[in-house]
């Protein structure tokens, strides 16, 4: 805690600042070209689509963003207010995580609705509408496909369930839903998981490279197909097993945890990174304490 | 029946067009289904700030941020528009660098996500220092796996056993983990995919069958 009020203090004391973003004014060539095109065309000189791109304080034009540096000091609020859970649960915590809630909800129904009920459904109900307001780069003289009206009265029939005595409507959605589902992962589980583990474990068990006996690569094979069959006799509860049976389901439970010692490493070596990367950003690019790509150097 | 449908489509290409349009109709009743749940959720924080439940503060947190940000988002409220179609206000993506969901998105969300996940470093250390007190065969089996690996990752494991000899290369600790992802791990890992895939393919042989409704709120 000490340490971070000394850091925090050197941030505020430092002569260049700290937790501002700058910005500088970008035009694309496209936007260029399309003006020009417009113009040319006798149409009125439309207002330039500015885009602003971050930058070092130093650079020529470098201008001063303040929603982007507002949204900077949230973000790092944020990010302590979640860090402050280490200690206890606080209203700090509780407060990122309601709000966490409702923008995850709100961005995933956004995402929803811009990328698949206009992209995939509105598209092809009403193309001449979609052009027109949102997506101009639609080929023309498209005739609407009445066929999607289906998904359209089934997504009705799923807010069925809000209205009493409706709520049976939702079943045929809903049943809809998961046939689809089971039809799809039906077919994708065997041929990819399935059938593809098992073809890739049909290994050569005596491996000859080069007119010479491979013995590391027969080992490895070997203990690769030795694995795969002793780990799943592990997962055999449907008949009492016989000794061998135990000893080779034995042998697999250690196969499963060499995999699950692997797969705890890299979780923990994840979650390390990701730890850096937020204490990175704290001390990086808020409070300006370090620079490790230079980026506020002048060059 | 649309299940079978998907399945039949394999064994038959003329069914392939109906398979194709079934599974764009799924995908529109799934972002539907996306609607549905945010709709619950308007509803259920709605009913808590209303009756003022404990937390209701909260609840009043979530519906803020979400009213906010399906309106930014249904509204492309500062996205600019296409720079291919600059006449046409709406043509920009909604999730354009400078929009207001972008905002929301880059400065809420990303980083409470990214520190809860790294939130649990700390957690995860506390699991190892359970885990790693090795009390039988299979955790001391676990724990020297997790530490080759952690010492590979991390670097530490190459000077670790740069002294060895080359005759003992084999040894050292990124052979050993090559050796224990390419052989120990991929079997493992293989096994476990395969019992996944035969639970999938047999919950899914169950339904096209009609022997599990459950789905359906019933007790079969």
């Amino acid at each position: 805690m000490l340490g971070l009020v000394l850091l925090s203090l050197r941030a505020v004391l430092l002569p260049g600042g700290f937790g501002k973003v700058y910005v500088v004014p970008q035009q694309s060539a496209a936007v260029e070209v399309a003006q020009l095109d417009n113009e040319a065309k006798g149409g009125t000189k439309s207002s330039a689509v500015i885009r602003w791109s971050e930058c070092p304080p130093f650079a020529p034009n470098a201008t001063l963003s303040w929603p982007r540096t507002l949204g900077l000091w949230t973000a790092a609020l944020l990010t302590l207010c979640v860090f402050s859970y280490l200690f206890a649960d606080n209203v700090g915590y509780k407060f990122a995580e309601a709000l966490v809630v409702g923008v995850s909800a709100g961005f995933a129904m956004v995402v929803g609705f811009w990328d698949t009920i206009v992209a995939q459904l509105l598209v092809k109900l009403t193309p001449d509408l979609v052009r027109a307001w949102a997506l101009p780069l639609l080929p023309p003289n498209q005739s609407p496909d009445y066929w999607y009206l289906v998904p359209l009265a089934l997504g009705a029939m799923l807010f069925g369930r809000y209205v009493r005595g409706l709520a049976w409507l939702a079943q045929w959605p809903i049943a809809f839903i998961v046939g689809t589902t089971a039809g799809l992962k039906l077919v994708l589980v065997i041929d990819a998981d399935f059938a593809n583990q098992i073809r890739s474990t049909i290994v050569p068990l005596v491996v000859i490279s080069n007119g010479q006996f491979d013995w590391w690569l027969s080992v490895r094979n070997l203990l690769l197909v030795v694995g795969v069959v002793a780990s799943l006799s592990y997962f055999l509860f449907s008949f009492p097993g016989s000794r061998a049976l135990g000893r080779l389901s034995r042998v697999g439970i250690w196969f499963l945890m060499i995999t699950f010692g692997a797969s705890f490493a890299f979780t923990v070596m994840g979650r390390i990174t990701l730890l850096t990367m937020r204490l990175q950003f704290l001390f990086d690019d808020w409070l300006w304490l370090i620079d490790p790509s230079g980026k506020r150097l002048p060059s | 029946m649309v299940g079978t449908v998907m399945l039949a489509a394999l064994f038959s290409p003329k069914l392939s067009p109906i398979s194709n349009l079934a599974e764009t109709w799924f995908n529109i009743l799934a972002a539907v289904a996306f609607l549905l749940g945010g709709t619950s959720l308007f509803v259920h924080h709605v009913r808590k700030v209303n009756q003022q439940e404990a937390g209701w503060g909260f609840s009043l947190v979530t519906l803020v941020a979400f009213l906010l940000t399906l309106l930014a988002g249904l509204l492309k409220w500062g996205s600019p528009p296409a720079e291919q179609t600059p006449e046409y206000a709406w043509s920009g993506s909604y999730q354009a660098e400078g929009s207001v969901l972008w905002w929301l998105y880059t400065y809420t969300m990303q980083p409470i996500t990214a520190s809860m996940f790294a939130l649990l470093a700390f957690y995860v250390a506390s699991a190892a220092f359970r885990a790693f007190r090795a009390k039988s065969l299979e955790a001391g089996i676990l724990l020297v796996t997790a530490i080759i690996i952690l010492l590979d990752r991390s670097g530490d494991g190459t000077w670790l056993t740069a002294g060895l000899p080359p005759a003992a290369s084999g040894l050292t600790i990124s052979s050993l983990t090559v050796t224990i992802m390419g052989t120990f791990n991929t079997a493992g890992q293989r096994a476990i995919i395969i019992g996944i895939a035969l639970g999938v393919a047999a919950t899914s042989l169950r339904i096209l069958l009609g022997l599990d409704r459950s789905y359906l709120g019933s007790d079969d």
